[in-house]
């Protein structure tokens, strides 16, 4: 079936399955690869996305879903300057390997979008469903506390 | 450019997407083997059946509100970061708040719904024994019988089914409100706090008047086939003061198993160390 919907502010217009994935449709039919498939069963965060501001496993979204949704992929974080919190990354030296880095990237965007912001034990939860499996989250952490509570 | 492309199912589902709560109804009646798939948190990972009834659109099923009745109601597509998120939820119960943070993690509270979770009717559903400890109610409906309500104590019948209809479609949770003299309690354990299937989950409720416990609810999920109410247990609590030794009774209800998350005997200790550390809490 055909759907349309915004992907990091452009217009699309794409045919999928009933079963496809929008973790899928970013990286196969879109070329979007920022974004990565980690465990494909929701539980690293890999491949994370804000769909309408809200930070979504893209692996548990079917396609047809997001017809007339706004998304926003880590390709889509940065205009003329990166993201704050791409800035902060790489201040901190917040990425090893780097595949975790998109999806933890996006579930901060979405925290330093909130009206009230997190404190850093709160920021602790909301980012626990992103592995890391460097084990780099202090760095992260680091990163993510100067964003959502130094700057606000 | 092609790349490798996810999929469990060898024949495309034949997919219907319902507009309104009506038309979801009516095509539930006509076809009795449509799957209803709401966030598809739980869905996307086990697969689809055949037939896919997509509901998420239905907004008229999204929502927390208090009833003419004076309940909280809470409509079966509202996502636990709705939830996490309700003053109205925290007001009242902060053990339901609890239970929708501890779903997951943010990513997937911002897709799973109440009525999904329900539903998927896992033995480890985490809102279950809450639901059952608060006395809760399902309310389903069916284009020809119209809604009525199953009690969560009711409402398991074996392994991951439930009593509904093929039918009914779970449109709403409704939660009486607690009165002063209850204590309310929530407790997962699992391999960590986030993202962690449950190895057991316990929640429980007893209302205590005069030092004595005069209403008790205690619930237990991932240690038997469907979310049990451990009637024993509150038999022996009500009538007396609070006693923490009465939780041993609880290995005469629970039938864990072994499987990947944990064992038997494991999770036999750790029901009743939950239930015995928060006796002993409300005991002092």
């Amino acid at each position: 079936m055909k759907i349309e919907f915004t992907v990091n502010g452009a217009s699309v217009s794409v045919d999928v399955d009933s079963s496809t994935r929008l973790l899928d449709l970013l990286r196969v039919d879109l070329a979007l690869t920022g974004t990565k498939n980690g465990c494909s069963e929701g539980e690293c965060g890999a491949c994370s996305v804000l769909l309408d501001g809200r930070s979504v496993c893209s692996c548990l979204v079917p396609a047809f879903q997001v017809a007339g949704s706004e998304i926003v992929t880590v390709e889509g974080l940065a205009g003329e300057v990166l993201h704050p919190i791409q800035d902060a990354f790489l201040k901190h030296g917040a990425a090893q390997c780097g595949i975790c880095t998109p999806g933890l990237l996006i579930t901060a965007a979405e925290l330093s979008a909130q009206e009230v912001p997190p404190k850093e034990t709160e920021i602790r939860e909301l980012m626990a469903g992103n592995l890391c499996r460097c084990t780099g989250y202090q760095k992260i952490i680091d990163a993510v506390v100067e964003v959502v509570c130094v700057s606000s | 450019m092609r790349l490798w492309r996810w999929s469990v199912l060898a024949v495309e589902p034949q997919l219907q997407s319902a507009k309104s709560l009506d038309e979801a109804l009516k095509l539930l009646s006509e076809n009795t083997d449509l799957q209803p798939l709401a966030g598809g948190t739980d869905l996307m990972v086990q697969g689809f059946g055949l037939n896919v009834l997509d509901i998420h659109k239905l907004d008229e099923l999204r929502g927390i509100d208090v009833t003419e009745a004076g309940e909280l109601k809470i409509g079966s597509l509202t996502t636990f970061r709705e939830i996490v998120d309700s003053e109205l939820v925290e007001a009242w119960s902060p053990c339901l708040v609890e239970v929708g943070r501890s779903i997951g993690a943010r990513t997937i509270q911002n897709r799973a719904t109440i009525g999904g979770n329900i539903g998927n009717a896992s033995p480890a559903g985490d809102s279950l024994p809450l639901l059952m400890a608060l006395d809760a109610r399902l309310v389903v409906s069916s284009s020809i019988r119209g809604e009525r309500e199953v009690p969560f104590e009711y409402l398991f019948a074996e392994y991951r089914t439930l009593n509904v209809m093929p039918d009914e479609l779970i449109v709403a949770v409704v939660i009486p409100e607690l009165t002063v003299f209850d204590h309310t309690h929530y407790r997962k354990v699992g391999a960590r706090t986030a993202q962690a299937i449950s190895k057991v989950s316990f929640s429980g409720r007893v209302r205590i008047e005069d030092e004595v416990v005069t209403e008790a609810r205690i619930a237990f999920g991932a240690v038997g086939p469907v979310p049990i109410r451990c009637v024993a247990v509150e038999a022996a609590l009500v009538g007396n003061p609070v006693d923490p030794q009465v939780s041993r009774l609880l290995l005469d209800e629970i039938t864990p198993i072994d499987d990947i998350r944990s064992t038997a005997a494991y999770r036999k200790r750790a029901s009743v160390n939950v239930l015995r550390s928060w006796l002993e809490y409300l005991a002092k």
